[in-house]
Parts: structure tokens; C-alpha cells; sequence
């Protein structure tokens, strides 16, 4: 029975400043199965793993390896002894090619010079093998996320790991690249390799895992049999209630118009045409517009056309009656409108500042927290800690944890409290639960709603198609930087809208309704 | 213990652990080129101002004032992002604002204190301007523009503005000689320490300090500075004005490299050598490691400017006998070198202390 599983870590216990991550965990990895790790952000997921692969130390607990009880110090060890972990954020050199970047660290030599010969040979065998399609020589800069994200399962296979942690792998990943994703992983399995999977989507866990261990809180809650579950329970087990996976809410009742976007043209950076081509559209108030379609179609520019992070080339923003096009953030800001950025750590934090400082991040100036130049540490510190309990924001230390300290999805709710908050008279929201657990999704689509509800304008820009059907009260299809369809989410189907955003089918949209 | 008081408290240590091992390898050195006399050299140098007090002690008090405002002037830049390495050349344009001001328009010192001042904050604030406006890296421009602001003072004072440069001394005119009330006031230090060129200048200094600490860490004005720092497309997702802050960093951090430069050449502490001078002035570029050791904290960078005058004003009592004056130089040079680790040496000190609060851990849990 002993032999059965490749990987034990028995009664770890981890302990940071201020929060106890992993507390008297237990997983138990067999040999040959795939293996989710699910829990909310902040369940300790991420910890579990790193310990795993010799990032931290428990700070009490065992691992044990086919039974026999082992020390993983660096990664070095974890190495060693075959374990290999494909991180969230991918550890590549961008400007090697993906064959150096799978040899780097383990270059096979002759004499002094690099003998790749070999090592090409095995790469190539391999890809066949698992179905990893790769093109050894392509540099990692200009191959897609999917790509590199297979160099990074190479790696692992070429330096023989048996045990392969995959770090919510599907979070960077397109629909179509996910599906492939899993179809290499039950390969992998298949060959003999154990598969961790740390995610907190329910989908993928009903799709490829045999296992499934939740935590919560940093807490065990249990182990079940995929086969024999449901995604309620799962959810129930990992949020601790039960989740309601639709989104509640009452009919739209649009009032008058309070953005009024006409012939925008935003350029791109990456290439010579422009990102965002001639698109007029209103948002009223008391409903959800959400902008749909596949990444990379010009959301983001637009966004940033918007907000004011870039400049428009041509174009009109009324806002409230007022033009606004070259209005400066501060002014947009100042005259109601909220934007809950798309990345959040490069735009929505200042990661090194402390969570209350990033509270006031959009408001310091006001009177409210600064008197003659001077910020009001107290009041600051009394705002921050008033949102950080009405949004239920956890962190180690409250109001002084520094916000690179905390987990994705309490950053996530930080952003989302500052920009509620402000009582925006539009809410420019981003892939606002991008990488979030289904509890804070559930949480964020029941604000934007209250927002609406209060009659406020909200303007979505998603990517998620459960998203866009379920929170807005109107679509709008943008492909390659042109809005080709405007629909009601009530009529139509998640296969409709595909073709909407694939391409294949486009109206034309009117400027204002 | 906070988890910020704790930080403070490494912080320390790691820049003391920087100087003792600093000292010890001037150590070895001193007892690699002459054994007999290393303990002596050793002392003398550990010893600095105090070695020939009161004197020595006067001295190294006016040589601290100009190092802490080049010291903050570094440190501000690094607080909001940016590394000015041209401290150098607003200093040295800073010393030339002041003496005009003195020898020529015979003005008081304040007022050619505040002409330093100017004369550095344009000296920083192009660097800046280049850097906001058209992404030109300000280590480049401010390196090309210490070399532009030595060659063009050294030409203005040799030939182009009459009455600076005095062809006996070869250097400029003595402040105190030709226009008194220039020279910042010594509250009688000067004949405390037996010297001539300790003033007041220290607790102007001092005082700067303390403004700058108050405002990096007390309005919004450092506010948005330190946030451009950190992040920059945050700042200005935040409203902002990125741009305006970098020129208006560079600008106050050339201010303070100016009345650095103001408050040493208007203690008369030294003249300025326009034929000879063909070296930026070591004062600018000690200011880097000054801000170095003090973590860019701008009350670290008095007690670090402290320390580096300490150190030198000791180095200069070495017995030249036995040892070139360079060895002194070259001693305070590699104290000084070490100080870039420092940030090596908090990560030394944080796991050094945390396998020792693990012991005390573990033998917590055999007691029980």
C-alpha cells in the first residue's frame, strides 16, 4: 500500500509572519494519477507547492518520497529527486532559443564546447512522444504563451522528472490552448509521470484530474475521487457554503447616457495599423455593457484610449454631457470615472507601497487624507481599514502589509474596494476577475451588479464567456479593433456570440441606443 | 517588534557589518605594505578626527556637511527611481554659483548659498527634463553633463569672467580675503576646533535632512514621488503627472548636490583650481555611497556622511613614511566599494537571524 504513492507530505505546517499558510496538510500523491490541488486565493496552494519544491521549509510536517523520508532544501534537491514544477509566471530566457532554454543548466558538453546534437535528439523524441509541439530553434520571444509554456514541460521531461507540479498552468492560456493543454497532461499521465495541478477551476478538475485535495484557509479539507463528485460539492468544499454559479439580478433599467464614445481611433504599438478603428457606442446608466471578444482585438488599447493611459488619435469622448478627449486621468478620475485596471500589477498596485497606501492611491489628494500637503496618516489608516472589512481584503498585517505580500485575489479585492469606493459614475472594469476562485468571482459579479443597480453606468471588458452571458445586460463583439456585433445576452448563444467574435458573423452596430 | 521596526534595525546592522569588514580589510592591507606600523596606521585611521582633536574633529564636521547633501541628493534620486550619478557636475556648478555670487557680487552668504542652489537644480533638472520628455537615460546625460559643467566652470572662472582666478595662488580669490561676508557663520566653532573653515554649515545640513525625510515620508508630494519610483505606470494609471515628477526630482536632487558645493566653498574650506582641476570633485561622487550605506534613508545619509569624513580625515593622519598619502585614499576607497554590498549584507544578516530564531525554536520545543 506504501508504494502506491510516489510523493507524501504528511501534517505540513507553515507559518509566516502574521498568517499561518499551510497548517497540518496532508497530501498524498499516487503514482501515475493526476492530482488537483484546489482552494480559493490565499488557501495555501501556492505555499504547499513551493515546499514541495524546496522553496520554503516547513515549519513543521515530512515529505516522504516512494516512502522513504526526505529533505527538499533548494530546488536543486527537488530536482534530484526528479520533481519539476511549471511555475505561473514561466522561467525562461526570453532571447535563448527553446532548445537552449530546456539544455540550460544540464548542457550535455564535449570537452569545453556545447555538444547539442544529443540533446536536440531527446527533445525531439520526447515532443513526439507526449504530442509537445515545439520548434527548438524558434527564440522564446517569439513563440505564443502555449509554446512556452510546453518548453517548460520539456524541460521537466528532459531532465527525467517523474513528478511534475503544474502551477495554475491554464491562467495564461486561450480556450483552444487549454484543451490541448489537458489532452498533454492525460498523455503524461498515461506514460507514468504523477501530475500535481494547482488550480481553482472546477471545470478542469472534472475534466483531466483522478484526485482532488481542497484546502481552505490554509486548512485540509479533504480528499474525494473526481469520478465520484460534482462540481457544487467541490465548490462547497472549497469556499465552505454553497456557491451560486449564475448571477442573480433584476432586469436592466437604462437611464440616460453617460459615456458617449464616437469614431475612436486608438493606434498600436505593436504594428503599423491601428489597434482600435473608428468604434462609436453610448453606456447609460443602471446597466452592464460588456465589451467581448478573443484577446488581442483591441480591448486593451481601447481601454487605455479610455482611461487616458494612452493617447487617441481621432475621436470623441463625451462624458456626462462633457468632452472629455483630452481630459487628463486626473480629470476623468476626479469627474467619476473608475477604472479597475487589467494588469494589476503593473498598473492597478504600487506593489512596494503597503495596502493602505494603495487605498488612497487614486484619492490621496483629496481633503479627506491630505492637509496642506501633508497626507493624514490616521484618516488614511482608518479608510483602509474600514474597506479592508467591508470588502473582506485578507492579508498578514491589515492595513500595513505590503501589497506584493499578498495573494492575487486579495490584491484583486484591494483594486476592486478603491474603485468601488470612489461611488464611480462609471465603473471601467477589466477582466476584474482574472485568475480569481469561484467565491471572490461570485463576490465581484455581485458588486458590479449593486453598482448597476444603484444606477450607475458599468462598462465590462471581459474575456470569459460565463462572464460576459451572465453580468452584462449588453454585448458588444470587438474583433481586430472593430465592434462587429451588438447583442442581448437574453437572446442569444454562447455559440452564437463565438462566431460574433471569431469573425465569421458581424451587423452593424448602432452608435447610440 | 514591528515588522518595520525590525527592518530599521537591519538595516543598521547590515551597513555596520559593511564597515567592520571594510576596516578590517584596510587592515590586511596596511599590514600588507608595512607590518610594523599596521596597528598604528589602523588606529589612526579607526580614530579619524579624534586622532588630532580638537582640530581633526573640526575638520571632519566641515568636510560631513557637503557629503551629506551630495549623499541626499543621490538618495532622493533613488527614492523616486532615478539614478543621478551627475551629482558631480551640479556640485561643481553649484561651486561656481556660489563663488560668483561671493567674489564678484560680494553678496551675503545666504543669498550665495541659494545661488548654489539654483545653479544645481538647473545643472539636475536637464538630465531630467531629457529623461521625462524624450526617454533619455539620465546615467548617460548627467555622466556627459558633469564633464560639460566641469569643463565650462573651469573655463568660466580661468578666462571668461574677470576677477575670480588669482594668477599667485592659482586658484580662485579667498573668500574671506576679498568679500567676508560671503563665508557662512562659525558661531565661534572655528576657534573651538582651531580651525578655519568650521561653520555652521553642518546644521544647515542636518536640517536638510530632516525636510527631506519629512518630505519623502509625510506628504503627497513624496507620495507621488516615491509611487513613480516604485511603479511608474501605476503613478500615472493614478493621475500622476510621471513626467513632471522625474524633471522635478532630478531638479530638487541637483539642488541639493548645489548647496552641498555652496556650504563647503563658503566655509572657505578650500578654493577652487580652474587650471588644475581637470577631476570632478570626490565630495560628488562620495555622495553614491553615502546613499548606499544609508540605504537611501535621509537620516542614514547624515550618520553615513559622518562616518565617510571619519574615515578620511583619519586616512589623511596616516604616517607618510611608511605609507604614500594614496593608501589612505585607496583604504577609505575599499570601505567605501563595500558599501555597494550593503544590500548583500541585509540578506546576510536576515538569514543569519532567522536560522537563529529557529534554533531558539527548536530549543523553545525541547523545553516543553
Amino acid at each position: 500500500m506504501e508504494n502506491d504513492y510516489i510523493i507524501e507530505m504528511l501534517n505540513i505546517t507553515k507559518e509566516f509572519p502574521g498568517i499561518k499558510a499551510n497548517d497540518n496538510i496532508t497530501l498524498q500523491l499516487k503514482r501515475g494519477e493526476i492530482h488537483a490541488l484546489l482552494g480559493e486565493n490565499g488557501a495555501g496552494k501556492s505555499t504547499l507547492m513551493s515546499i514541495l519544491f524546496g522553496l520554503y521549509q516547513p515549519t513543521s510536517g515530512v515529505i516522504k518520497k516512494d516512502g522513504k523520508e526526505v529533505q527538499i532544501n533548494t530546488p536543486n534537491d527537488a530536482n534530484d529527486l526528479n520533481i519539476g514544477m511549471v511555475h505561473q509566471h514561466f522561467k525562461l530566457v526570453e532571447c535563448f532559443s527553446v532548445l537552449d532554454n530546456i539544455i540550460l543548466g544540464v548542457e550535455p558538453t564535449k570537452g569545453i564546447f556545447l555538444e547539442k546534437k544529443g540533446a536536440r535528439q531527446k527533445v525531439m523524441e520526447l515532443s513526439d512522444k507526449y504530442g509537445l509541439m515545439v520548434d527548438p530553434d524558434a527564440l522564446v520571444s517569439d513563440i505564443t504563451v502555449g509554446m512556452q509554456q510546453r518548453t517548460e514541460i520539456l524541460k521537466m521531461l528532459y531532465r527525467d522528472n517523474e513528478v511534475l507540479i503544474f502551477d495554475e498552468p491554464t491562467a495564461v492560456l486561450t480556450p483552444q490552448e487549454i484543451e490541448e493543454l489537458m489532452k498533454i497532461m492525460k498523455n503524461l499521465a498515461k506514460e507514468g509521470k504523477s501530475i500535481l495541478f494547482i488550480t481553482h477551476k472546477l471545470n478542469e478538475i472534472m475534466e483531466v484530474a483522478d484526485r482532488c485535495t481542497i484546502l481552505r484557509k490554509g486548512k485540509y479539507v479533504g480528499t474525494v475521487d473526481v469520478k465520484n463528485t460534482t462540481k457544487e460539492e467541490l465548490s462547497k468544499m472549497m469556499v465552505g457554503r454553497n456557491v451560486n454559479f449564475s448571477v442573480d439580478k433584476k432586469p436592466a433599467t437604462p437611464g440616460e447616457t453617460v459615456l458617449k464614445v464616437e469614431h475612436m481611433v486608438v493606434p498600436s504599438k505593436a504594428h503599423a495599423n491601428n489597434a482600435v478603428k473608428d468604434i462609436s457606442f453610448n453606456v447609460r446608466k443602471g446597466e452592464i455593457v460588456c465589451i467581448a471578444g478573443i484577446d488581442g482585438n483591441g480591448q486593451s488599447e481601447f481601454v487605455q484610449g479610455l482611461t487616458g493611459l494612452e493617447k487617441m488619435s481621432s475621436g470623441k469622448i463625451t462624458f456626462n454631457g462633457k468632452d472629455i478627449t483630452n481630459a487628463t486621468i486626473r480629470e476623468k478620475s476626479k469627474l467619476g470615472m473608475s477604472h479597475i485596471p487589467e494588469d494589476r500589477h503593473k498598473h492597478g498596485l504600487v506593489l512596494d507601497y503597503s495596502l493602505e497606501q494603495n487605498m488612497v492611491l487614486q484619492r490621496y489628494y483629496e481633503p479627506q487624507f491630505q492637509n496642506a500637503g501633508f497626507i493624514k496618516t490616521k484618516e488614511v489608516r482608518k479608510y483602509a481599514e474600514k474597506l479592508i472589512e467591508q470588502y473582506d481584503v485578507r492579508s498578514g498585517q491589515g492595513p500595513i502589509t505590503i501589497a506584493r505580500s499578498m495573494s492575487g485575489g486579495n490584491q484583486q479585492k484591494a483594486i476592486i474596494a478603491r474603485e468601488i469606493d470612489k461611488n464611480p459614475e462609471l465603473l471601467v472594469a477589466v477582466q476584474p476577475t482574472r485568475g480569481l476562485d469561484v467565491g471572490a468571482i461570485e463576490y465581484i459579479h455581485s458588486q458590479l451588479v449593486a453598482q448597476r443597480d444603484s444606477g450607475k453606468a458599468v462598462l465590462l471588458v471581459s474575456l470569459e464567456l460565463d462572464e460576459v452571458m451572465d453580468v452584462s445586460d449588453r454585448i458588444l463583439v470587438m474583433y481586430e479593433g472593430e465592434l462587429v456585433g451588438q447583442l442581448d445576452p437574453k437572446k442569444i448563444t454562447v455559440e452564437e456570440l463565438g462566431l460574433y467574435m471569431a469573425g465569421a458573423k458581424r451587423d452593424e452596430v448602432p452608435a447610440e441606443v | 517588534m514591528s515588522e518595520k521596526k525590525k527592518d530599521v534595525l537591519l538595516s543598521i546592522g547590515a551597513s555596520l557589518l559593511c564597515i567592520v569588514i571594510g576596516l578590517f580589510v584596510g587592515l590586511i592591507i596596511l599590514f600588507c605594505i608595512n607590518s610594523e606600523n599596521a596597528i598604528d596606521g589602523f588606529i589612526r585611521i579607526v580614530k579619524g578626527g579624534f586622532y588630532l582633536a580638537p582640530k581633526g574633529i573640526g575638520s571632519e564636521i566641515s568636510q560631513a556637511a557637503p557629503l551629506i547633501m551630495t549623499g541626499l541628493s543621490v538618495a532622493f534620486a533613488f527614492k523616486t527611481g532615478l539614478f543621478n550619478i551627475g551629482a558631480a557636475g551640479q556640485y561643481t556648478v553649484g561651486v561656481f554659483g556660489a563663488l560668483f555670487f561671493g567674489i564678484i557680487l560680494h553678496m551675503p552668504w545666504y543669498v550665495c548659498l541659494l545661488a548654489a542652489m539654483v545653479f544645481g537644480a538647473i545643472w539636475g533638472a536637464v538630465p531630467g527634463f531629457f529623461k521625462a520628455y524624450f526617454n533619455v537615460n539620465e546615467v548617460i546625460t548627467s555622466i556627459m553633463f558633469n564633464w560639460i559643467g566641469l569643463y565650462l566652470v573651469n573655463e568660466l572662472m580661468y578666462n571668461t569672467i574677470k576677477g575670480m582666478y588669482d594668477q599667485k595662488t592659482t586658484r580662485t580669490y579667498k573668500l574671506s580675503a576679498v568679500s567676508p561676508q560671503s563665508v557662512i557663520p562659525d558661531l565661534g566653532m572655528n576657534s573651538i576646533f582651531k580651525t578655519s573653515s568650521t561653520t555652521i554649515a553642518i546644521f544647515i545640513a542636518i536640517a536638510i535632512a530632516i525636510i527631506m525625510y519629512i518630505i519623502l515620508n509625510m506628504t503627497t508630494f513624496g507620495y507621488e514621488l516615491k509611487a513613480c519610483g516604485f511603479n511608474k505606470d501605476a503613478a500615472k494609471y493614478a493621475g500622476i503627472n510621471e513626467k513632471r515628477n522625474i524633471v522635478l526630482s532630478m531638479t530638487i536632487s541637483g539642488a541639493l548636490a548645489g548647496i552641498g558645493a555652496g556650504l563647503y566653498y563658503l566655509s572657505g574650506a578650500a578654493e577652487w583650481n580652474p587650471q588644475v582641476a581637470t577631476a570632478l570633485p570626490a565630495i560628488g561622487f562620495n555622495g553614491i555611497p553615502v546613499a548606499l550605506l544609508a540605504l537611501s534613508n535621509p537620516i542614514g545619509v547624515v550618520f553615513a556622511a559622518i562616518f565617510v569624513a571619519h574615515i578620511s580625515v583619519g586616512g589623511s593622519y596616516l604616517p607618510t613614511k611608511y605609507y604614500q598619502p594614496e593608501i589612505a585614499d585607496f583604504i577609505v576607497a575599499v570601505i567605501i566599494y563595500l558599501c555597494a554590498f550593503v544590500m548583500l549584507f541585509k540578506g546576510i544578516v536576515m538569514n543569519l537571524l532567522r536560522k537563529k530564531t529557529k534554533k531558539s525554536e527548536h530549543a523553545g520545543k525541547e523545553v516543553k
